[in-house]
């Protein structure tokens, strides 16, 4: 089975954010940037835990510049068997699903798997992008994920709870809390990582159909207004009164 | 030229269903619906309260694929004329407007939070640390609404129901089995959500959280770790890792206030903190703050409550 992980990369988590050239680009000053964690935790890891159950091969697949090799390097280390990153600055998930699909097509892959979202751009689109472009199944904010043969079992979140499904091989997946439990690189895979192939590719010529115009941080908060402990009454009445939300 | 919005009404009218009418109607345009839920008539003529001239509804279309929904939804764009498509950001939208987009090489914003201001649309960038203005390079647009953006807005009338054939294709997806714990709020639906973190101490003290979202008519949820220990079912997990929720208040009791933690709560209109460390950082992010022990404060809570409830 060939296995496909869609790799983006997200600041740290405690990273600052700004934005700089009046407002129209994020502010990458000191920010450290991660494997998206929904990617490395639950889309890689999964992928990894299924090759050992029934072989086959894991790739990991980034739409990135050379700022992004040292994310893929960390997936390598977890225990991809090789990458490749499509050379072009990801600004439109359009742009981004088109060139995941096109390479995955090409290849036939069996599976392709993306995180939930992406915790910068939080739009949960690649996924479903990719697998219109591929003419698949989509499976969204998938906890479980089994493949017995050519069919995959998964239960995926739906509105209000939860779905088992069944669905024949090729499909699209993104992954969610449940999927796996996160694993740290130990030193041979962070040895191996350095010596697997990532083969960096040009893109294909898609145009874009949304971008970025400005940002804007939200206003600060006002300070917070303590109540006393003893005294809920006065607090449910503010809720009442001042907020209005009961 | 008409705005077409998808409307999933398994069970029943969701307030999200209706405020992506209400956020379409402001568009200017006519306002269509298309459904495929199970809703009877009279249930899915009422949508005509919050701005639609006619709801089609497509029964053959049973459970949540995505492929037949973006069929359906291409087939009722193309044949209404559509010039924007509008969901609601839920699990359905998730799935099946990034679909759609391609299908129909119309760009998608998801997650608005605004209407329209002027050729941008505003969505929230950076686990809601931040706002985006997104603007779309096509002619044709689909916006997905987060829930809780903005208010329903009934001042119509009930409008005409129409069956669709929408030439949804055979379903890939097979559906073994449905989970939907009964009786529950479900979270990112909620308006009123009450969560607590480590300072509980345990599971057995969780009576107290549910007690008082008892009394509220709200809904539960926990920081990351109660779930990851097995305090809570991960269901409730919320955060940067778990849901995002942007209810009207959000009530705090034993949760530090994490950055990861404030990505996914930070959305919520009203913020209650209860914590007994004045150092907490979720003072910063609350509007009201409690310095007292859960343990006293969330059932004097309760009955304050309860005592309000009494007399309103
Ligand atoms: C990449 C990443 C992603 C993460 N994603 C998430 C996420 O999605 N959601 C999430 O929640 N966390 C997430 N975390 C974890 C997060 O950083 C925090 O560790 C976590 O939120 C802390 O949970 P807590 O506040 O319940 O526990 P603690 O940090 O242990 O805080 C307990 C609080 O309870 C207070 N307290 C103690 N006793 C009482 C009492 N009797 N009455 C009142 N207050 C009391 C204490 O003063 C303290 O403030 C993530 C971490 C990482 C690294
Ligand atoms: N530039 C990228 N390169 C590779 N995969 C990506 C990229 N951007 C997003 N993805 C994948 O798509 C998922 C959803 O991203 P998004 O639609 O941006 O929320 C992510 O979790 C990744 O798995």
């Amino acid at each position: 089975m060939k296995i496909l992980v869609c790799i983006s990369k997200s600041p740290d988590t405690t990273s600052k954010i700004a934005f700089t050239d009046g407002n129209s680009k994020f502010d990458e000053n000191g920010v450290q940037y991660i494997v998206n964690p929904y990617d490395e935790w639950y889309a890689l890891v999964r992928a990894l835990e299924l090759k050992e159950a029934n072989g086959g091969t894991v790739s990991i697949i980034n739409v990135g510049t050379t700022q992004d090799d040292a994310i893929i390097r960390k997936a390598l280390a977890i225990g991809a068997d090789d990458a490749v990153r499509i050379d072009a600055n990801p600004t439109d998930a359009y742009y981004v699903s088109m060139q995941i699909a096109a390479y995955a097509k090409a290849n036939s892959y069996d599976l392709v798997l993306t995180g939930k979202e992406t915790i910068n751009y939080n739009g949960s689109q690649v996924g479903g992008m990719i697998s219109e472009a591929m003419d698949v199944p989509f499976l969204s904010l998938a906890s479980k994920l089994e493949i017995n043969g050519t069919t995959a079992s998964l239960e995926t979140e739906i509105v209000g709870g939860l779905q088992l499904v069944e669905v024949e091989l090729p499909i699209v997946v993104s992954c969610a809390k449940g999927m796996a439990e996160q694993r740290i690189p130990n030193m041979r895979g962070i040895m191996a990582a350095r010596t697997k192939p990532l083969n960096v590719v040009a893109p294909i010529e898609v145009e874009m159909l949304t971008s970025y115009e400005s940002y804007t941080l939200p206003e600060a908060k006002s300070a917070c207004r303590m109540i006393d402990p003893e005294n809920m009454d006065e607090l449910v009445e503010l809720l009442h009164q001042e907020a209005k939300v009961i | 030229m008409s705005t077409l919005v998808y409307i999933n009404s398994r069970d029943g009218i969701a307030k999200s269903a209706t405020e992506a009418i209400t956020y379409a109607k402001k568009l200017g345009e006519e306002v269509i619906a298309i459904t495929t839920g199970g809703a009877d008539d009279a249930t899915l003529a009422s949508l005509g309260e919050f701005g639609a001239s006619k709801v089609l509804v497509e029964r053959s279309v049973s459970n949540d694929d995505a492929q037949q929904l973006t069929k359906v939804i291409a087939t009722a764009a193309a044949s209404t004329g559509a010039s924007t498509i509008v969901f609601s950001h839920d699990l359905i939208a998730k799935s099946v407007a990034p679909r759609l987009s391609v299908r129909l090489k119309a760009g998608l914003i998801s997650g608005a939070i605004e209407i329209p201001q002027g050729d941008t649309v505003k969505v929230n960038v950076f686990s809601g640390k931040a706002f985006g203005a997104v603007k779309i390079a096509s002619e044709q647009k689909i916006i997905s609404v987060l829930p809780n953006s903005l208010q329903p807005e009934a001042n119509g009338s009930v409008c005409t129901v129409e069956e669709f054939n929408g030439n949804a294709g055979e379903a890939k997806i097979k559906l073994i089995e449905t989970k939907i714990p009964d009786g529950e709020i479900p979270l990112p639906e909620a308006e009123l959500v009450v969560s607590a973190g480590r300072g509980l101490k345990g599971p057995e003290n969780w009576g107290m959280v549910e007690g008082l979202a008892k009394t509220l008519g709200a809904a539960t949820a926990c920081s990351r770790p109660v779930a990851d220990i097995g305090w809570r079912p991960h269901h409730e997990h919320v955060g940067q890792t778990g849901v995002a929720i942007r209810p009207n208040l959000y009530i705090a009791a034993g949760i530090s206030g994490a950055i990861q933690h404030l990505a996914g709560v930070n959305g919520s209109k009203v913020i209650v903190v209860i914590n007994t460390d004045s150092e907490a950082p979720f003072f910063k992010a609350a509007d009201y703050g409690v310095l007292g022990d859960a343990f006293e404060v969330l059932p004097r809570l309760n009955e304050a409550i309860k005592k309000f409830k009494a007399s309103n």
